[in-house]
């Protein structure tokens, strides 16, 4: 099945997230990362979910990535692709894979980030096959 | 030396359908159902613990609705195992005192109302649901990319998810109150539509409305009533979750509480006779069978195939009433059906065609939420006393 954009919801943007949801409408991926016990995690939280340490910072995430699951949710209106990424920075991320034939998405292949607009402002990261 | 402590009452509600009932309706019908089943009376009640699908704030409006007079309530929620984990609170609450007789139920009509299950991150105020919401992260795959990633890592197949399937139909044959008794093949769930890729549409639970309650009491009460002895034996739970670097989709929280219930018990999985395992989806049996410790991680699938779940057939005979897959998931929680069909075996009362001979000890075992992320596990280890 040929995936192409969908239709993505608008993100809930709280005072702890608003930096990252900032970054992606200027096209800019963000990952969390813990300056007292050096891990990175996702979703973002401004306490580290390994350690509650709070010198949580922003880091610049390459964009780039590998597919770790997928499944095409054919119950969806349209359907879509749900999948986890693995970033090169090592992250996983809950999220889309779109303009792709499903046929051809294979765990390990190569992805990348692309920043799709959702309403009329803000912009959502999915990944595309790369 | 602990207290004892024992599953009294235990009561499914026959309905699949209550398009005339409401949901406090059910939750007191099935109150009404386990009490009777225990023989015991309202007044002795003075504990109560539901979750979520009771209607209202926590517990309050179904003490109210049916004039409980409690001193002891508990409204956790670690979502469709939560009766499971009630057991266990119930165990706590009795040996401290705080209780003698504690009521658990839990019941709904999302087949009436229509309702979809699993869509957890709808409530802004979750933290999680700016990263779920835009990506409509639903249940069907959170379940799926499980069974797709064990499938890569240990070389599942479909065919063993289906035997799953399988084995729960040739049980549902006996249970006049299955929404779907009829048994069916391997092929028929392959061929069934996939709902998200590897799962089938058989490869799912089904959406039932109903309930069921538990009746759990100190033993000077068990042993004052008629009903045969069944001991709470090992209880635990856990929570899985996810927090991006540290993934791995084939591991439940039902490794934690599996061991906790297993170390209370002092028993090891060869000694369990019957399984109750929560079935969501078929991948939920497999992964809960390989974490309870039945086999090792990765021979799930060699483990659940041949007809190894089958009553009278295999080594592990589990969901012998149908399990959620066939006969019943009602308010999209199987946690409390799954304690009720142990308690049928240990009694001897499961259909004489599904009963396994001797049961002396089994579990009822509880995996509710997203699998891939956060997901509530509760493990309860069972014994019929002589």
């Amino acid at each position: 099945m040929r995936i192409i954009e969908n239709s993505f919801g608008i993100p809930v943007i709280t005072p702890e997230t608003k930096a990252f949801w900032d970054a992606v409408n200027h096209e800019k991926l963000l990952f969390a990362c813990c300056q007292a016990c050096g891990k990175s995690h996702a979703y973002p939280r401004r306490i580290c979910p390994f350690c509650l340490s709070q010198n949580v910072v922003w880091k610049v995430s390459s964009g780039d990535g590998k597919l770790y699951a997928f499944s095409l949710y054919r119950k969806g209106r349209p359907p879509y692709v749900s999948a986890w990424v693995m970033l090169k920075e090592n992250v996983a991320l809950l999220t889309n894979i779109i303009d792709c034939d499903t046929e051809k998405l294979k765990i390990g292949m190569n992805v990348g980030v692309k920043f799709v607009k959702v309403g009329s402002e803000q912009r959502v990261p999915v990944f595309v096959p790369k | 030396m602990t207290i004892p402590v024992f599953v009294v009452g235990a009561f499914e509600h026959p309905t699949r359908l209550a398009t005339d009932k409401s949901v406090a309706e059910l939750h007191a019908e099935v109150a009404i159902g386990a009490l009777s089943d225990a023989g015991v009376s309202k007044n002795e009640i003075d504990g109560y613990f539901c979750a979520s699908d009771a209607p209202g704030i926590g517990p309050l409006s179904m003490i109210e609705y049916m004039g409980l007079n409690v001193r002891y309530a508990d409204s956790t929620d670690i979502g469709g195992s939560s009766p499971i984990a009630h057991v266990g609170h119930a165990v706590t609450a009795i040996r401290e005192g705080k209780c003698n007789v504690a009521l658990i139920t839990s019941a709904g009509r999302p087949r009436s109302e229509g309702a979809a299950p699993g869509n957890l991150a709808e409530l802004p105020e979750y933290p999680e649901a700016g990263f779920e919401v835009p990506f409509r992260a639903a249940l069907a795959p959170s379940y799926a990319m499980c069974a797709q990633r064990h499938m890569y890592q240990y070389g599942t197949t479909s065919e063993q998810l289906a035997s799953i399937k399988v084995a729960a139909s040739i049980h549902a044959k006996y249970n006049s109150n299955a929404l779907l008794p009829k048994e069916v093949s391997v092929a028929q769930v392959l061929s069934s539509p996939l709902i998200s890729d590897p799962l089938h549409r058989l490869d799912c639970c089904v959406m039932t409305d109903g309930g069921g309650a538990l009746i759990i009491a100190r033993e000077e009460i068990a042993r004052s009533l008629t009903r045969p002895l069944v001991k709470i034996r090992g209880v635990g739970e856990a929570v899985g979750f996810s927090r991006g670097s540290d993934i791995d989709l084939t591991v439940s929280a039902v490794a934690r509480s599996g061991r906790n219930a297993f170390d209370e018990a002092s028993v090891k999985p060869r000694d369990i006779k019957y399984l109750s395992t929560y079935d969501s989806f078929t991948i939920t049996v497999l992964i809960a069978i390989e974490d309870l410790g039945f086999c090792e991680k990765g021979d799930g699938g060699r483990f659940v195939a041949d007809g190894n779940l089958i009553s009278g057939v295999g080594r592990l005979p589990f969901n012998t009433d149908g399990g959620g897959l066939c006969n019943n998931h009602p308010a999209h929680r199987g946690g409390v059906t799954k304690v009720i069909e142990a308690v049928r075996q240990l009694r001897g009362e499961a259909h004489r065609a599904v009963q396994v001979q001797n049961c002396d000890l089994a579990i009822a075992n509880g995996l509710g939420g997203m699998l891939d992320r956060r997901h509530g596990a509760a493990t309860a280890i069972l014994e019929r006393l002589a």
